[in-house]
């Protein structure tokens, strides 16, 4: 054996090293810079006895850690809630797998539990947690006791939910004239609506919402049926743009206040992530670009791609409509920073104001600017009071998003008796114009109505001119400035004044206090009642303080 | 030791103290950036390196600039999609949706086309379509939309419903699901989720079951779109599992064990096993042990069971179909991981109705899909249509009867024809579907010979066969032939033309 000569040979220097390895790392430093300050140690024990050994081996044993650290380090995020229960299961269904032959009589191995429970994916448990939001709450709420002005007089009254009952009639009218006819089609040939048909609509049908849309936004624009794809409702379309348009962790920029359902459609399954863009009472909600040139760049400092904007127009909770300027200006945004603008016209029909609605549709007609990079989401529940036929619409100018959410379409797609129902019925001209002029004409009655009955009782609105609720300003009535002072008022509002409202922080809204109120579940003879609730949680809201 | 020895040598020599040190430090950070890079690039890396700081540098020209600047398309680039729109809006080269298109262009007609492509590649059943009709034509001024003075009834259709089905549409499914499997299987409504189809149903168990980069034992053959409907979205990830001609390609355990174990050297979770029984593209039935034996191996490693029955009513031979409800019902199994797919699509031949449902006995499962039926909800007027069909005793006993004794007509006349042509089959009993094998026809045992027969089929023959290859099908030469689009007249039609193109491959030899 060579190495043995060859280690005694260098015995008298390790000693010395030795020592000076104690002395700079009991603090004296001499001439070592700091780096060497963690080798010293390491000499000293490669000078040793069993140096050579050592010196290889605790490298890399360092080496091994570190890297078992980082992996654990790096998987930790996806893993953080199974590693107990799946190691053990894992552990078990080994076991069992191992002791238990397969052959052994089912009724052995049958008991729950012997092989762990099954798990679910992470992204269900995620789904399942949420929903705690007072939004959410509050429609089970109703749901369980609901108001009726015979039936049950002290029920909770629907203010949650953005649904026009208002015009059902002019509805119902049209389906007991013509539904049956319409949905077999003129044939009356069973295979025109039960064999297979293209999954993103029939063409038919597009074409007759393309001219529904124009009429809504006021014949101010014509619509390119091809560009369509329809989809189960306007919820199935956001989230067939989410995919499209961004990866998983991805984000969206979404001035708040926002429909809260927005937080379950886009990140649930697509994986997108929201970065609200907060926006001030004092601006009257408007978006500025200004916040969100801000929240671009802090999401890029913290290494989040922003792919697109979702707006809402009329908006939401808000109920005001964006004026031409500020869509021109939203359009240089994305053009600026590359990413797409997503637009939910779903309310472009039910404007009571007296500004006027403009579509991003027509500013992208006109202007020489990038069309490709504008979506709409438009659907028939809002604006045709046909919340119940799920009948939702993408329109977009880009070639790639339209081809993909065509074959994305397979996943919701909606049944052909209902499209060819709806083909006879936005057909008909003289209803459909009928019904989007009363149906602004009742609108317009409500909101007014029930404004000016909230004025009385001191509460403020936000000046609204579309979509089926008023954004009050609550922030008189709660004990505490904050977030949870608005949810006590919510939940004042849910159990003593049996009304449900949605609070502005299940919409994101930054300012405490604020509250939505949709009255187009409500007849005019509900106003009354409603303020009256009001006054009377109001009053014990002032009474204490 | 042999390893370490060279490092000690460099130890122990010249500048030993320093090297000794450094070397295992080098190596370490250079391994480090080894698993850095290799763990990085999936994701980002390939797509975004070379567009993104472009992008970026664009971000700092002047906001002020005016617009006709800025706008002229391409100054930017194009307005970029995600890559998975990407990939999924990439055309699609398999040959079941390249067949499918073709039909599209030029269909079959016997009496207005006789020259085009007849559709053997889409399951589709319009042998009973004339019961539908006549049912519609009856009864839908009752169903649905009551003249007198059924105001209500209307509100109902249009105002807000529950997005996972109506409680009387999942009472009337669980009834006629229980008539489908004919047997004392008794299906509990509130287990039930009503989607869009049973393409949602199926992606809505994958995002409950499995997470992305999960993965799903699937047996093959197996009906081709389960390659969209399964991976597109959800990101998990199929793992086929072989099944051989030798064992009437039912699956073997064994080779599901070999998968598994596969799967988890490779550092994959495998989350469930897809069955589709009655099988799509072979059209036989599992035996009742076989599900047993599928049950046990799932329990054995904690997976799932997705059961795909969506073809369980159109069964038209001797033998009966076991549920996998009844396998699960009969015992005290731990239910937990037993998910069934069902829609009325096949067996009620509505496909364009778009009607499908889970049936889980997890009550995670059920939650977290009732909350995901948003995005594929049916429409409540087609729910009401249906509640007053499928509730329509009568009518279904009589339908279901009726169904299976045409599919078994149009199916003994198919296969009396391959049997002059000297073609076999797999002797299936459900089905719309004849499971057909054409090996003795192509001219190499391969996959490109498979195809080069598909291409023939298509277009000198002009019939359009779903290919094997496209099923994942490992044994070369097997089509299936979907004959229930086919009234009785057209079905020698189609041995005919199987005839001439059995004989072009046959004559070069």
């Amino acid at each position: 054996m060579t190495r043995t000569p060859f280690f005694r040979a260098r015995l008298p220097d390790p000693d010395e090293d030795s020592r000076a390895a104690v002395t700079t790392s009991s603090g004296a430093g001499g001439g070592w810079g700091t780096a060497m300050r963690v080798i010293v140690p390491l000499q000293g024990v490669v000078q040793g006895r069993g140096g050579l050994v050592l010196g290889s081996l605790i490298p890399c044993a360092l080496c091994y850690f570190l890297q078992l650290y980082l992996k654990r380090h790096r998987s930790g995020p996806a893993r953080t809630p199974p590693p107990s229960p799946s190691s053990s299961a894992d552990h078990l269904s080994e076991v069992t797998g191992a002791v238990l032959q397969r052959s052994s009589s089912r009724a052995h191995l049958s008991p729950r539990g012997s092989g762990g429970p099954a798990h679910v994916s992470s992204r269900a448990a995620l789904i399942l947690r949420g929903g705690d939001s007072p939004y959410f709450v509050g429609l089970k709420r109703v749901e369980e006791d609901p108001y009726d002005a015979v039936a049950n007089p002290n029920g909770i009254i629907q203010l949650g939910l953005a649904e026009n009952k208002l015009c059902l009639d002019l509805v119902c009218e049209w389906l007991v004239a013509n539904g049956n006819k319409a949905m077999l089609g003129d044939e009356a040939s069973i295979s025109r609506i039960a064999t297979y048909k293209p999954l993103d609509g029939l063409m038919e049908l597009k074409m007759a919402v393309t001219d529904f849309m124009s009429q809504a936004t006021e014949r101010s624009v014509s619509f390119d049926p091809s560009q369509i794809v329809l989809t189960t409702g306007s919820t199935a379309a956001i989230e067939t743009l989410s995919f499209c348009i961004a990866d998983g962790g991805n984000a969206f920029l979404v001035p708040t206040p926002y429909y809260p359902g927005f937080d379950r459609d886009i990140k649930w399954r697509s994986g997108v992530e929201i970065i609200p863009v907060p926006c001030r009472s004092s601006d009257n909600f408007a978006l500025s670009i200004n916040a969100l040139d801000r929240a671009f760049y802090q999401a890029k400092k913290r290494g989040v791609k922003v792919r697109g904007i979702i707006i809402s127009n009329p908006s939401n909770p808000v109920g005001t409509v964006l004026s031409r300027e500020t869509l021109y200006s939203l359009i240089d945004f994305v053009t600026e920073k590359n990413i797409h603008l997503i637009c939910n016209e779903i309310f472009a029909g039910s404007t009571q104001g007296a500004e006027e609605f403009v579509s991003v549709a027509e500013i992208v007609d006109s202007e020489d600017c990038d069309r490709t990079r504008v979506h709409i989401v438009y659907g028939l529940s809002k604006d045709l009071c046909l919340t119940g036929f799920n009948v939702g619409v993408i329109y977009s100018l880009n070639e790639n998003v339209v081809a993909a959410a065509k074959k994305l379409s397979r996943f919701s797609s909606v049944s052909t008796p209902t499209q060819r129902l709806l083909i006879s019925m936005l057909s008909d001209a003289r209803f459909t114009q009928n019904f989007i002029r009363v149906n602004r004409e009742r609108l317009r009655k409500m909101y007014v109505e029930f404004v000016a009955g909230l004025k009385k009782l001191g509460i403020e609105c936000t000046k609204g001119n579309g979509g089926f609720s008023c954004w009050a300003d609550m922030s008189g009535l709660i004990r505490s400035y904050n977030e949870k002072g608005e949810i006590e008022l919510w939940d004042k509002l849910l159990n003593m004044g049996k009304i449900n409202v949605t609070p502005g922080s299940s919409c994101q809204c930054i300012e405490p206090g604020w509250f939505r109120f949709c009255f187009a579940t409500l007849s005019e003879n509900d106003v009354p009642v409603v303020m009256e609730r009001i006054r009377n949680v109001s009053e014990t809201c002032k009474s204490r303080s | 030791m042999r390893l370490i020895v060279p490092l000690q040598g460099v130890v122990q020599g010249r500048g030993g103290l320093l090297m000794g040190s450094l070397i295992p430090c080098a190596l370490f950070y250079f391994l480090q950036l080894y698993l850095k890079k290799r763990h990085r690039s999936p994701k980002p890396r390939s797509p975004s390196v070379s567009p993104s700081p472009s992008s970026s540098n664009l971000a700092e020209l002047p906001r002020s600039a005016s617009r006709s600047n800025l706008s002229s398309r391409g100054s930017i680039g194009p307005a970029r999609t995600s890559n998975r729109a990407t990939s999924i809006a990439k055309p699609n080269t398999s040959p079941y949706y390249v067949g499918l298109d073709r039909v599209l262009e030029d269909p079959y007609d016997r009496v207005h086309y006789p020259d085009g492509i007849i559709q053997l590649g889409l399951s589709e059943n319009r042998l009973c379509l004339d019961l539908i009709d006549e049912w519609m034509s009856e009864n839908l001024n009752n169903s649905v939309i009551r003249g007198d003075g059924g105001d209500l009834g209307i509100a109902g259709l249009a105002t807000y419903q529950p997005s996972d089905g109506l409680v009387e549409l999942k009472v009337a499914m669980a009834s006629f699901m229980s008539k489908v499997v004919s047997k004392e299987v008794s299906f509990n409504p509130s287990q039930i989720v009503i989607t869009s189809g049973a393409t949602p149903a199926i992606e809505i168990l994958c995002f409950c079951l499995a997470d992305q980069g999960n993965a799903i034992l699937v047996p093959t053959p197996y009906y081709p779109g389960f390659d969209r409907d399964m991976t597109w979205r959800t990101g998990v990830e199929l793992i086929p599992v072989h099944c051989r001609s030798t064992d009437n390609f039912i699956p073997s355990i064994t080779a599901l064990d070999q998968a598994f174990n596969q799967a988890k050297k490779r550092g994959l979770r495998v989350r469930g096993i897809l069955i589709s029984n009655p099988s799509n593209p072979v059209g036989n039935m599992l035996p009742r042990e076989t599900l047993y034996s599928l049950l046990d191996f799932a329990r054995e490693k904690n997976i799932h069971i997705l059961s795909d029955e969506i073809f369980a009513g159109s069964t038209h031979g001797n033998e009966e179909f076991v549920s996998m409800a009844e396998i699960v019902g009969e015992e005290e199994f731990d239910k937990d991981r037993v998910h069934i797919i069902y829609g009325l699509s096949k067996d009620l031949s509505i496909p364009g109705f778009r009607v499908g449902c889970i049936y889980s006995f997890n009550e995670t499962v059920l939650a977290s899909s009732k909350r995901m039926a948003r995005f594929s909800p049916v429409s409540a007027l087609t729910q009401r249509l249906l509640v007053s069909l499928l509730l329509d005793t009568r009518f279904i006993t009589k339908y279901l009867e009726t169904n299976r004794r045409r599919i078994r007509q149009v199916y003994d006349l198919f296969v009396a024809g391959l049997k002059e042509l000297g073609v076999k089959w797999t002797e299936g009993g459900a089905g719309l579907f004849c499971w057909v094998d054409m090996s003795g026809l192509i001219r190499s045992y391969s996959e490109k010979a498979e195809l080069e027969l598909f291409d023939r089929l298509l277009n000198i023959a002009k019939i359009n066969a779903t290919p094997g290859s496209a099923c994942h099908c490992i044994e070369p030469g097997w089509f299936r032939c979907c004959f229930t689009t086919l009234s009785l007249e057209d079905v020698p039609v189609v041995i005919e033309r199987i005839r001439r193109v059995a004989e072009i491959c046959k004559s070069p030899r």
